[in-house]
This record gives structure tokens, C-alpha cells and sequence, in this order.
């Protein structure tokens, strides 16, 4: 049965644009302006989905973003699927498919139905009580649970949408375009502020604009006319920038605020295509004012859950804004007047309006006897005991309330009706108002939370702030904008306001049923599924705080916050207990106010704009080779030059021999450079390093090791003496920026009277690293005129040269163990230098290696390689580098650590090679290490730092930590792996050339 | 995300500094002269505290320069900022 329920026009669609849309497979009709909420509603569907636990059918609920029932999938089937969409935010448009969420094997006929009629077995934390134990099945537990969890389906292929990202500074930003926020905005801007003014709607002017209450006049118009009349003012105001659809999802500290703004959503595919689809703005505001507005609260009874239940304020936007009846038997619930405006709505345009339980005992005011003269029967001080209907709403029963509000008396009277209005009074929206940092304050009176303390410089106007009366919105908002912006006049000093409007309340969190609770289902959660019942046993289990009882019964865990049911949930806890709601607190609302998509939060940097990497001045050279390449920080480095389909093995195994036996090349051109001056960089090295700088001589250069204030090893690199004041230091790839930084915090904190400063000229200069022994005649091919003598430049020295027109820096030093220069060029000349290098070297079969290779070479020699033989937990002690730690000097960084008992400590772990008694087996780096096989639990020695097979010795080194290693030399070990026991022998970590003749070879 | 007026650049949004831990723990003159006890003390020792904190930060993405910083832990307001080798305002 489909019938339209389409009542009177609205201005706010168009008739005349017809849209047809499907919704789990059937197609129905909507006009241009609806939601996919009010076209269903339109089409008399209210079962849209299943909850979460239950399974129940649920209906639409609200008509904006704290929906916590109609979330759709949209795009059902498709490889972009898009899950957890809100059904009342999504404006239709030709061609759009959404699906119901959370059943199977449809939202008519769900499996999980059953769980419904097994809710008794299903308490608060039952998740957690049942699936602890026993531990063996928890792969049992996680199938069923994976089954049957999960709200939606992700997609299934990468996001092919394109996402942006804006920052915008202004002197106001207003969140919310309703009455408060509109009025705000012009007068910010009016008085010069640069504003910004966003709404997560398509239309401004929030509830207001649809608010048509005869009683309440602003300037002898209705609320509506004269805000339309403002909202036209508004476009043409300078200084002012009005951005809809924009959803702020974040609000931190210093009014940095996150806001998204939907661009292409709402239109149809071939709209859509090239442009972006959602922006992330990043908002710094030198004030904000929040006009938030509130949310509607329910009422909590039995069965409040039913499709076709829904916010009276909910049923009369559907009517007045989108011309929609949401049922045509309409009954309203509450405890206030503000179900009467909505039933008048309904009775204005024709719908049948039965009857209003209100379960105050009375109300005088004007709109109520209205609602009494149009014939609207009203029971007073009436509750609604039980719901009946299962995918919709067909009856409701009432009983008579108690005086105390806690049980019902008398007979039940049953009522018939299709929709049911509820209306539990306001909560002010304070969301993003507590993201801020900002502090709540309960108002007894009022029965909600109010802002109290501001972190920052904002304010909230409206009903956000506590004001729900137009005569007080308006008068509040001139004060505070008076006050806030410091303005003396503001176009609302002369509005005249005539209101009719009463504010009681009576206020009862959990409404009483003629059954027991344990009998009822009163709804706090809807989408988690939570009810009072749940929030009594976890309170008489004895969980207390707020937050402890929200993890517990999972209330206002859901995606939208428990947005709706927070405050009952609250009053409920603070009733049971017997304490004030003030005492109690809230729990905390995090960002995102509404769900982000990770589109937006990751904007543009998706793919090889993840993270920014860097290369090399080789680096096309390497491309062009067929290099394969290794991430070491953000540097891709050649790692391999696979010839002829070699693996990595076999190209390490030929570069590292050639590299040995002739000639070898790398691209050393990432180590980290800081090119150091000042009268004072002597002194400076001489605190920095472990070693003694003072006496190197001009053109020297010397291995230097770092260490930090707790004595551990944190870089290393060689050091060259330029000139008296002038030194280049040399870091390690991965520790550059950090060294440079730990060296100029120095320099400005510790020793601000040192004359000393430090540049990274890591950029400036591509290094090209020449080993082997041909590498002296490869470099004589290339600079004949240059002295390569022992005697002229011997190891450890530099020279600077030219190479045709081209300026370089060439130092003889060696982390090979070959004889071999380090040749340095200003970048741009990087590809050349190599080039060069590799016609010289033809005739030697010079062999371009990578860091593999680099690893092994410098492995053989037992060369450390920070970060991977060090952990951070390392001295120069513990690596056996006794010899570069100075007695002499008096201090330096790190020295007085090495002298702490311990690190004194003769047991610490300390470096050694192992040798394996199989000469072929090759150790996995990481593995562990121990002394006995036959005990458990064994005591771990260390642990495998590097391992390689070496092809210039024949057999598997490594290099590892070992407790007490020091004192092992030629003692067996054994490396426990999964499938055998490796046994090994503690050897020294230089595995060859251990005399250092090669480097003069 | 703080908003952090650098004493030599003026207000740039948090992303662009470091935080340093606490301001005002001088590096001992002769460390060699101290006990292990009086070494930890320096290395090791640093407050934590929930209100008025008296931190480090360096403008790292800016222009590199290190400060002081006074700020309210508890509500991340920023009470003072001032060079190092300035005194601390009075609390
Ligand atoms: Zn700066």
C-alpha cells in the first residue's frame, strides 16, 4: 500500500521537479528539496532499518543529524558503497540508491529478529560477561560476533571521489544559521568583523523558518515572514560569507574549529563528476559565537521505538517545511506546549490529530486552548504504558499517572494511530560547545546543561545558551553581541516581540508502565539498543561514574552520540542513585560532532602525496638502471641493482665482491650534512662528541660518535676540518634533522655563549662513494692533476678539487673497509658525478651498489650501523668503542651517564659477532638468544642486530647484543627458531680485514 | 591545536612547533662532580603537573628558535610566553 501523504506546497520544494529514487530496490518519487527521509515518509515508509542489538524494526525519528535510526547505506552493492549515512540528511536526487543497514536477509523479514525475543539473554554487558570466558573460545566468540556486528558495509575499492581542504581565518565564525546565528552574523558583519557563517542545512533559518505559531510576532509578522525578510538582507552584506551544508565536526582549543562542507552530494552522478566532493575546512576564528539551537528529547516508555514513533518537532517540520504527513491517525506524548504547535500544524492542514497525552496536569496557555477550541482531545497527566504494532505503530495504550510520576493507576485505555509525536522538552545543543574545552553548569531549574566557563573567546546565543523563548533569544543575543564584539547599537535594540509561549514542564526521565520494568522495553539509545532496564542493572552492579555505566550498557555509543538519549540516560542514573544531575556531570562529546568521511580527513594527501619523499640527485640514473629501492625515512635509496632477473640475495652476493675485488659506487648523497662555523666549533665538537676535536689538523677527518645525556649512542658520521673555524659534519640518514635539532638546542640553552653556527646543507650536496681497490685509479682518471699519494692524501683526509669546471670535496674515508673516496657536488652536478665515475670505471667493471650491499660490506668489518646494532639502550661501552670515548676531556654530552652504576653494570648487553656452525646458515635478524636449550623459561640473552651471508669470507656472520657478551669470546650459543635450534660461537664483530690493510690496498 | 605566539615570529598555529618537556632545568656546570643520585635527579626527574606548567618549545617549522612557555595544563591556556635566558613571570 503506497499512498501520498504529500499535504499542502511548500515553498521549500519544487513540485515541478520530479525525482525518482530506490530504496532497498524499489523505486519511489520525491520532488527536488526532499531529504531521502521526507520522500520516504512522503511514500508512507517509515521501517527503514534494524537496530543494532535487537534487530527491531525502526522507523525514521528526527529530521536532522542527531538521527539515530534511519541510517542507510548509500549506493548499496557497489564498490564505493558508503555506510552509516543519516536518511534525514540526504537530499535525493535522480538516479540515488540507498538500502536499509543491519538486517539480512531484509529490513521486512531480518534473521537477527530472533535476538529481540531473546532479549531477556541479552543484558548490559553481555558482550563482555559472555565472551570472556573461557579464553580458548574466543575464535568461536569473534565468528559469531563478526557475523552479526557492524553497522554497515565499507566499501570494498579506493575512494574515487576528490576531497580538498581550505584553512579560513576570520574575526567571527557563527555556527548555525537559525534565528540566533542569522541575527548574529549580520550584526559581526555590519560592524565590520570579517564573518563567516555556516549551517549543516541546505536552507538557512533553522526551525524558525517554518515557525508559523500565530501567537508569536516579531514586528507584527509571523517568526517565519520576518526571518525570510532577514535572510534576504543577509546576502548582501559585505564582509560576510555564508557557507551551507557545512557541518563544523570538531571545535579545539583557540577556536581552531574543523567544519566539512558537502559540495556535490545532493546532485545527481553526471553532476558530480570532476568536482570536488567534500571540503575540510580548518577554521580560525577570533571569536565564535555558537547558535547551535537544541535538540528535541523523547519521552522513555515501553515500547518507544516503533516505526511511526517519532519527535513532534520532527512531524512538524516534516509538515511545514517539506508539506509531508507523517501518519494520517497522529497522536503527541509530552511533558511541555510545544507538542500543541506541532498538533495545530497538522490540524491547520488538514490531518487528523486524535488526541494529546500530556502528563503535566494542566496548561493555561493560549496555543492549548487553541488546540481544546479545534476539538483535539487532550488527556492530562496521562502516560502512554505500551505500544502496539510491530513494522508500524497502530496503537497506543494510556494509563493515569500517579502524583509522583512513579507508577499508574486506574483503567487502560487503548487508542488507535498511525504516528506518534513525542515531546520531552529541549536539550541545548552543547556538543561542540564542551569539544572547546568549555565547562558545563547543570540548571535545575531548567533541567539541562548550560554553558558556564568559556576557555576561549566565544559565546553561545540561543537556545544553545539556554534561551528557548523568542523574546528572550533576542534580547539575550543584543547583550551578548553588545558585550562580545563591543558594538553600541544593534538593529535588534528596536524589534518589538510578542510572544505567547509558557515554558512548564514537568520532567519525568523514566515513565512508569502498568508492567514491571523488567518487562517493558523503554528505549534510552536507539541505536545501541540500550534501555533504562540496562542503565538500573549496571547501576546495581555497581558502576557509579557516568562514563563507567555509558562503556557498560554501550549508551551514547553509537554514531550519533547518544545525541537524543544522553540526558534521560543521566536523569535516570541520577534518580536510581539518588544524586543531582549537577554532581553527576556529562560524559564527554567528542569530535566529530557528525561522522566524517576519511576522504575529507585526509583532503589531497592520498596516494604518493600520503607523505612527502625525497630522492636523490642520482636518483633517475638509478631508475634507469632497473634499482629497486629501499624508505629510509623519507629518502628513497637505491637498494639492489638486480642484473638479468637476479633476487636480492644474488645481487647483493655480485656487488658486494666486486665492490671488494675492484670496484664499487654509492649514492651516499642522503647522509645528513651541517655545515658547522664559528669561533668556537672546536669547543662545540668537543662537547658534542665522545672524542677529542681541538687537535684535528685542517683537512682531516674524523669518525665521531654522539651520545645523549643518558649516555646511550644517538648518531655517528665522520667530521672534516675545512679550515681554523670551518668544520662539515656528517650524520646518518635517519638522524639528521633530529641532530641538527639536539645541536641547536644546545647552542641556544645550555651554551648561548658559544660562537657557533650550524646549517644543513644535506640538500646542497650530492655525494658519490668510491670503494674498492681500483678505486684510486677510477678517481685519477677523472682528476689527473690530483695527488692521490698515501703521502699527500692519506685516509682521513680531504681535499677539496675540480672535476673539468666542477668544484668538489672529496674525502678519503671508508665505511667499507676498502680504500675509497667520498666525492661531494653541488647537487645539480649529482647525475654527472656519477656518470662520470661509471665511464671511468668501465674498464674496472666498476658495480653500483645499494644499502644492502653497504649493510654487508660495513657488517664484515663490524662497523655499526646506529638505529640497528643500537636501540637507544647502547653506550659506546657496551658497543666495544671504549676507544672513542676521551678520559681526558673534562666533560661532554653523555659523559657523566657512562660513570652510573648502571651502565657500569659488567652484565649489560654488549655487541659481538656470532659465527654459526653451519657456515651456510644465515641467522634472522631479531632472533633470540640463549644459553641453555633444555630448561623453560630460559633466560633471553639478546638478540641478532645484523645478519648476512658474506660472499668475500664464505660463511653467515653477525653482529648481536649478548648480556655479559664481552667476556664470551669463542662460547657456544644457541638461537631458538620455530623449527630448530642454531647453534653459534661468540666471536670478535670484525670479520675481516681485521688489521685494516685494505684501506691503503 | 594551539595558537602560539613565537617571541620572534608572532601567533602560528601549533603545527608548526615542538614541545620540549620543562623549562628552567639547567644542565649541571660539573656533572663529574655529582653523586649518581644528583645526576638522576637532573636526567631523569621532571614534574607532570595538572594547572601551571613552565615548558620548553621550539618553533621548529618556523624560525628554529627555542622559548619558554607557561601554560595551564588543565585547560591548555597559554599564561606567558617568553625568551630563554628570561625570567619567569611571577606566578
Ligand atoms: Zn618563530
Amino acid at each position: 500500500m503506497t499512498k501520498n501523504l504529500r499535504v499542502k506546497s511548500s515553498e521549500y520544494i519544487d513540485e515541478t521537479n520530479r525525482i525518482s529514487f530506490k530504496f532497498n530496490g524499489k523505486t519511489y518519487h520525491g520532488f527536488k528539496g526532499d531529504t531521502l527521509a521526507s520522500a520516504l515518509l512522503a511514500n508512507n515508509v517509515h521501517l527503514v532499518g534494524r537496530s543494532f542489538k535487537y534487530h527491531r524494526p525502526r522507523g525514521i525519528m528526527t529530521s536532522g543529524s542527531e538521527e539515530p535510526n534511519a541510517i542507510v547505506q548509500v549506493n548499496p552493492g557497489t564498490n564505493i558503497t558508503e555506510p552509516n549515512v543519516r536518511a534525514t540528511e540526504v537530499e535525493i536526487y535522480e538516479g540515488l540508491e540507498a538500502s536499509s543497514q543491519n538486517c539480512w536477509p531484509s529490513v521486512e523479514f531480518d534473521i537477527g529478529g530472533i535476538n529481540n525475543f531473546l532479549s531477556p539473554f541479552f543484558p548490559a554487558g553481555f558482550y563482555y560477561k559472555t565472551f570472556m570466558w573461557p579464553a580458548s573460545f574466543w575464535e568461536k566468540y569473534e565468528f559469531f560476533i563478526r557475523h552479526s556486528a557492524g553497522l554497515g558495509k565499507s566499501p570494498t575499492s579506493s575512494d574515487p571521489d576528490i576531497y580538498d581542504h581550505r584553512n579560513i581565518h576570520c574575526d567571527v565564525l557563527v555556527v548555525g544559521a537559525g534565528i540566533s546565528g542569522i541575527l548574529a552574523a549580520k550584526n559581526a558583519a555590519k560592524n565590520n568583523f570579517k564573518t563567516l557563517i555556516v549551517d549543516e542545512k541546505n536552507e538557512l533559518g533553522g526551525s524558525t523558518i517554518f515557525e508559523n505559531n500565530e501567537f508569536n510576532k516579531i514586528d507584527n509578522k509571523t517568526p517565519s515572514e520576518w526571518l525570510k525578510k532577514e535572510i534576504k538582507e543577509l546576502k548582501n552584506i559585505k564582509n560576510l560569507e555564508i557557507k551551507t551544508r557545512t557541518s563544523v565536526a570538531a571545535y579545539h582549543q583557540y577556536n581552531y574549529l574543523l567544519a566539512r562542507e558537502n559540495l556535490t552530494d545532493h546532485l545527481e552522478a553526471k553532476d558530480k563528476t570532476n568536482k570536488i566532493r567534500q571540503r575540510l575546512l580548518k577554521i580560525r576564528a577570533k571569536k565564535v559565537i555558537l547558535a547551535t539551537g537544541a535538540l528535541e528529547r523523547p519521552l522513555i516508555f515501553n515500547n518507544n521505538d516503533r516505526p511511526g514513533i517519532m519527535l513532534s518537532s520532527a512531524i512538524k517540520k516534516y509538515s511545514e517545511f517539506y508539506g509531508v504527513a507523517c501518519g494520517s491517525k497522529n497522536i503527541f506524548f509530552t511533558n511541555n506546549d510545544s507538542a500543541y504547535e506541532s498538533a495545530l500544524s497538522l490540524y491547520n492542514k488538514g490531518i487528523n490529530v486524535k488526541a494529546i497525552i500530556d502528563i503535566r496536569e494542566q496548561s493555561e496557555s493560549k496555543i492549548v486552548k487553541k488546540v481544546k477550541e479545534a476539538g483535539i482531545k487532550v488527556y492530562w497527566s496521562h502516560t502512554i504504558v505500551d505500544t502496539a504494532g510491530y513494522k508500524r505503530l497502530n496503537g497506543i495504550s494510556i494509563m493515569k499517572l500517579s502524583n509522583d510520576g512513579t507508577s499508574v493507576t486506574g483503567s487502560k485505555i487503548s487508542i488507535s494511530c498511525d504516528c506518534l509525536g513525542v515531546a520531552g522538552g529541549w536539550t541545548p545543543a552543547v556538543h561542540l560547545y564542551t569539544q572547546s574545552g568549555s565547562k558545563l553548569k547543570f540548571d535545575e531549574e531548567k533541567q539541562i546543561f548550560l554553558p558556564n566557563q568559556n576557555t576561549s573567546k566565544q559565546i553561545s546565543v540561543g537556545s544553545c545558551g539556554g534561551d528557548f523563548k523568542i523574546d528572550e533569544i533576542i534580547k539575550n543575543l543584543n547583550q551578548k553581541l553588545k558585550d562580545n564584539l563591543n558594538i553600541k547599537e544593534t538593529d535588534l535594540d528596536n524589534i518589538k516581540v510578542e510572544i505567547d509561549q509558557e515554558n512548564s514542564k514537568r520532567n519525568i526521565w523514566l515513565l512508569p508502565s502498568d508492567k514491571p520494568l523488567g518487562k517493558t522495553k523503554p528505549f534510552v539509545d536507539y541505536q545501541n539498543d540500550a534501555t533504562a532496564k540496562d542503565i538500573k542493572l549496571a547501576l546495581r552492579e555497581g558502576f557509579r561514574s557516568i562514563e563507567h555505566v555509558k562503556r557498560y550498557t554501550t549508551t551514547g555509543m553509537g554514531t550519533d552520540q547518544g545525541k537524543l538519549g544522553n540526558m534521560h540516560a543521566l536523569g535516570i542514573i541520577a534518580d536510581t542513585a539518588g544524586v543531582k544531575m549537577g554532581e553527576l556531570g556529562t560524559t564527554t562529546f567528542r569530535p566529530p560532532y557528525t561522522p566524517l568521511t576519511f576522504g575529507t580527513i585526509v583532503g589531497r594527501n592520498v596516494g604518493k602525496f600520503f607523505d612527502i619523499f625525497r630522492r636523490t640527485p642520482m636518483n633517475d640514473w638509478h631508475v634507469e638502471n632497473k634499482a629497486e629501492f629501499e624508505n629510509v625515512g623519507q629518502w628513497k635509496r637505491a637498494w639492489y641493482y638486480p642484473i638479468n632477473g637476479e633476487t636480492m640475495h644474488q645481487a647483493v652476493q655480485r656487488e658486494s665482491k666486486a665492490a671488494r675485488e675492484s670496484a664499487g659506487i654509492l649514492d651516499a648523497s642522503t647522509l645528513g650534512k651541517i655545515d658547522i662555523q664559528g669561533s668556537d666549533a672546536s669547543e662545540f665538537l668537543n662537547r658534542v662528541y665522545t672524542n677529542a676535536w681541538s687537535k684535528l689538523a685542517i683537512g682531516k677527518c674524523r669518525y665521531g660518535l654522539m651520545l645523549n645525556e643518558d649516555g646511550m649512542v644517538y648518531d655517528d658520521g665522520v667530521t672534516t676540518r675545512l679550515g681554523e673555524n670551518h668544520y662539515i659534519m656528517t650524520t646518518t640518514t635517519g638522524g639528521a634533522a633530529n641532530v641538527l635539532g639536539k645541536l641547536e638546542d644546545y647552542l641556544q640553552t645550555e651554551w648561548p655563549e658559544l660562537d657557533v653556527y650550524l646549517t644543513s646543507v644535506t640538500d646542497h650536496y650530492a655525494t658519490a662513494s668510491l670503494c674498492g681497490p681500483n678505486s684510486k685509479k677510477i678517481l685519477k682518471k677523472i682528476i689527473p692533476d690530483l695527488d692521490l699519494s698515501d703521502e699527500n692524501f692519506p685516509h682521513m683526509s680531504f681535499k677539496e678539487a675540480h672535476i673539468g669546471n666542477i668544484q668538489c670535496r672529496i674525502m678519503r674515508i671508508s665505511f667499507t673497509g676498502e680504500h675509497s673516496y667520498e666525492i661531494n657536488v653541488q647537487a645539480s652536478y649529482g647525475k654527472d658525478l656519477w656518470e662520470k665515475c661509471m665511464e671511468a670505471g668501465q674498464e674496472f667493471n666498476i658495480t653500483p651498489y645499494g644499502t644492502e650491499t653497504m649493510h654487508l660490506l660495513r657488517a664484515e668489518k663490524g662497523f655499526i650501523i646506529v638505529g640497528q646494532d643500537t636501540d637507544g639502550t647502547m653506550t659506546p661501552i657496551d658497543l666495544q668503542m671504549d676507544w672513542i670515548v676521551s678520559k681526558k676531556k673534562y666533560d661532554f654530552i653523555g659523559k657523566r651517564s657512562l660513570y652510573r652504576s648502571d651502565t657500569m653494570r659488567e652484565d649489560r648487553k654488549q655487541l659481538v659477532g656470532l659465527l654459526t656452525e653451519d657456515p651456510n646458515e644465515v641467522l634472522e635478524e631479531g632472533a633470540q638468544i640463549v644459553s641453555e636449550l633444555n630448561k623453560s623459561p630460559v633466560e633471553m640473552l639478546g638478540h641478532v642486530t645484523s645478519s648476512y651471508f658474506s660472499p668475500n669470507l664464505k660463511k653467515s656472520i653477525a653482529l648481536a647484543v649478548v648480556r655479559g657478551g664481552k667476556d664470551m669470546m669463542g662460547k657456544k650459543l644457541f638461537v631458538p627458531m620455530e623449527n630448530k635450534n642454531i647453534n653459534v660461537t661468540v666471536a670478535n664483530p670484525v670479520f675481516y680485514d681485521e688489521k685494516n690493510e685494505r684501506l691503503n690496498a | 591545536m594551539f595558537l602560539i605566539n613565537c617571541p620572534y615570529c608572532g601567533e602560528r598555529d601549533q603545527q608548526e612547533f615542538k614541545a620540549g618537556g620543562e623549562a628552567h632545568i639547567e644542565r649541571p656546570k660539573q656533572p663529574t662532580e655529582l653523586s649518581d643520585d644528583e645526576w638522576a635527579e637532573y636526567l631523569f626527574m621532571r614534574k607532570n603537573i595538572k594547572g601551571v606548567q613552565f615548558e620548553r618549545w621550539n618553533h621548529t617549522h618556523g624560525c628554529r628558535k627555542w622559548f619558554n612557555m607557561v601554560r595551564d595544563t588543565s585547560n591548555d591556556e597559554i599564561k606567558a610566553i617568553y625568551k630563554m635566558g628570561e625570567k619567569p613571570p611571577s606566578q
